[in-house]
């Protein structure tokens, strides 16, 4: 029912009787129904004025900011309407004490993990050497039970990750140099690639947290408030490779995004507008994609999913039901 | 402790709904139906003067020439639950020295209304079940789902059955 903007053009967001409308220079607009809305993403030049986010503010809309080359820069989160103290206080009480919160931690990882295999698997099945690094992470996974700390744990995940990228030139059909995953600036097209839906999934996640009672910057596999929502980056780990990944995969396997679309200098890298608008549509697309969930028994979309990551969350920290992260069973 | 019209409602609907609720973890916000029930609220009775707020504790839909108290309803579902909130209402006010003979039950939607009086007996039922929602609310864990077929329309059912 409700939607995401993604707004690339420049010019001016403001409030006009009760839509939001955004107007280019030249003067042509387009009108945001606000109720039918849940986020706003900004990728051009907006001016914004107080008017414009009062409104956004009291219909609950985060409005998601991104720079000239893509990389998120915040968002201008609405006043928390939904906050439970009590939700609040275990929220905090599983990060303080060191076991409720590693296996919350662990949770995270282990589904995460395991939906990165299942993308490995996904590609091996049709046709990619993948054995040796399936074996590995299936090793690697094999040690997160025993882990003794949150340090050996993200340890563990970086093994996990780095073994991942490691096959990515096998995965991916065009001819890439992806060696290592480099950020703050990307250095080529994947890491390019990799920043840019990652940061995406990340405000999708501040969205869906933002419905629920969750307080987005205790987290358990991240540090607490570490500069960011660091909730986000812990939910974010899990769909990372159904959403995230699958998507670069199937974009640059497709030919729908190549060396074209970006714009190389001697230590960055970005994607340029056309490319990115390409991307967000099909990004778009992919959250609102449904599947029967088999434990609810109806349809949900993948943007759905996240909440109930959520809810599930909640559950554990209201000790109602014990915590397991979401994994692909399709 | 305040108990409201709907903590009341909602102790014939669901205990576990009851405490969610009580304890800020809503999921009301984004149900289609909530928003129907929101818009007939606005909608309907325009010229009266809606939503009184007593003693900061119940908040009545309206109170036509303070003799008949109305309660709007989306639909006649769990009728017996929105009877008993009429009641506590009635009796609520009694409490205060405001004699209000009757309330009213409306259903705009289905241009429906059903009459309720408080009949013998009534008020220390009202009692026993006004200290049976405190004990609820003040349990530690949340109740369990109660696994019935009015969950699948509830604003909760993805929270309760995930």
């Amino acid at each position: 029912m409700a939607e995401s903007f993604y707004l690339f053009s420049n010019g001016e967001l403001q409030r006009k009787d009760n839509v939001l409308r955004i107007t280019a220079s030249d003067g042509r607009y387009k009108d945001i129904k606000v109720e039918m809305t849940q986020d706003i993403y900004l990728f051009g030049e907006v001016d914004l004025n107080t008017k414009c986010l009062n409104y956004a503010g009291q219909l609950s809309i985060p409005i998601h900011i991104f720079n000239y080359y893509g990389s998120y820069t915040g968002s201008f989160y609405p006043k928390e309407k939904n906050v439970s103290g009590k939700l609040l206080i275990e929220q905090v009480n599983h990060y303080t004490d060191k076991y409720k919160r590693l296996e919350i931690a662990k949770a995270f990882i282990e589904a995460a993990s395991y939906n990165i295999l299942r993308n490995l698997r996904y590609y091996s099945e049709r046709g990619r050497d993948l054995q040796a690094c399936m074996t590995e992470i299936k090793g690697l996974r094999k040690v997160i039970p025993r882990t003794e700390d949150i340090n050996e744990l993200m340890g563990i995940e970086g093994c996990i990750r780095q073994a991942y990228y490691n096959s990515w030139k096998d995965i991916i059909n065009q001819e890439v140099d992806f060696e290592k995953r480099v950020k703050r600036p990307p250095d080529n097209m994947i890491n390019a690639l990799i920043s840019f839906v990652n940061s995406l999934i990340y405000a999708t996640c501040l969205t869906e947290i933002y419905k629920t009672q969750l307080h987005p910057t205790v987290s358990y596999l991240h540090s607490a408030g570490e500069r960011r929502f660091s909730l986000c980056l812990d939910i974010s780990e899990i769909f990372k490779p159904l959403i995230g990944d699958r998507l670069i995969f199937s974009m640059l396997n497709k030919n729908m995004l190549t060396e074209k679309d970006f714009e190389s200098q001697s230590n960055f890298c970005y994607l340029k507008d056309n490319g990115r608008k390409r991307l967000l549509q099909k990004y778009d697309e992919d959250l609102k994609r449904t599947i029967r969930h088999k434990v609810l028994n109806k349809n949900v979309s993948y943007r759905y999913l996240i909440r109930l990551e959520c809810y599930k969350l909640i559950k554990h920290l209201m000790s109602d039901k014990k915590y397991e992260g979401f994994t692909i069973w399709w | 402790m305040h108990i409201t019209g709907t903590m009341f409602y909602y102790y014939f609907v669901c205990h576990r709904k009851l405490w969610c609720f009580y304890n800020y973890i809503n999921y009301e916000n984004e149900s289609e139906k909530v928003i129907l029930g929101k818009l007939i609220d606005e909608s309907a009775y325009g010229r009266e003067h809606k939503h009184i707020m007593i003693d900061q504790t119940v908040n009545v839909d309206f109170i036509k020439d303070w003799q008949v108290l109305h309660e709007i309803k989306k639909s006649r579902s769990i009728e017996e639950a929105s009877i008993w909130q009429v009641k506590y209402y009635l009796y609520f006010l009694n409490q205060r020295g405001i004699k209000i003979e009757k309330g009213i039950l409306d259903y705009p939607k289905i241009k429906k209304r059903r009459e309720v009086v408080l009949q013998e007996g009534d008020s220390e039922k009202i009692e026993e079940i006004l200290i049976s929602i405190e004990k609820i609310l003040l349990q530690e864990k949340m109740p369990p789902p109660i696994e019935s077929k009015i969950c699948k329309s509830c604003a909760y059912y993805e929270y309760c059955y995930i």
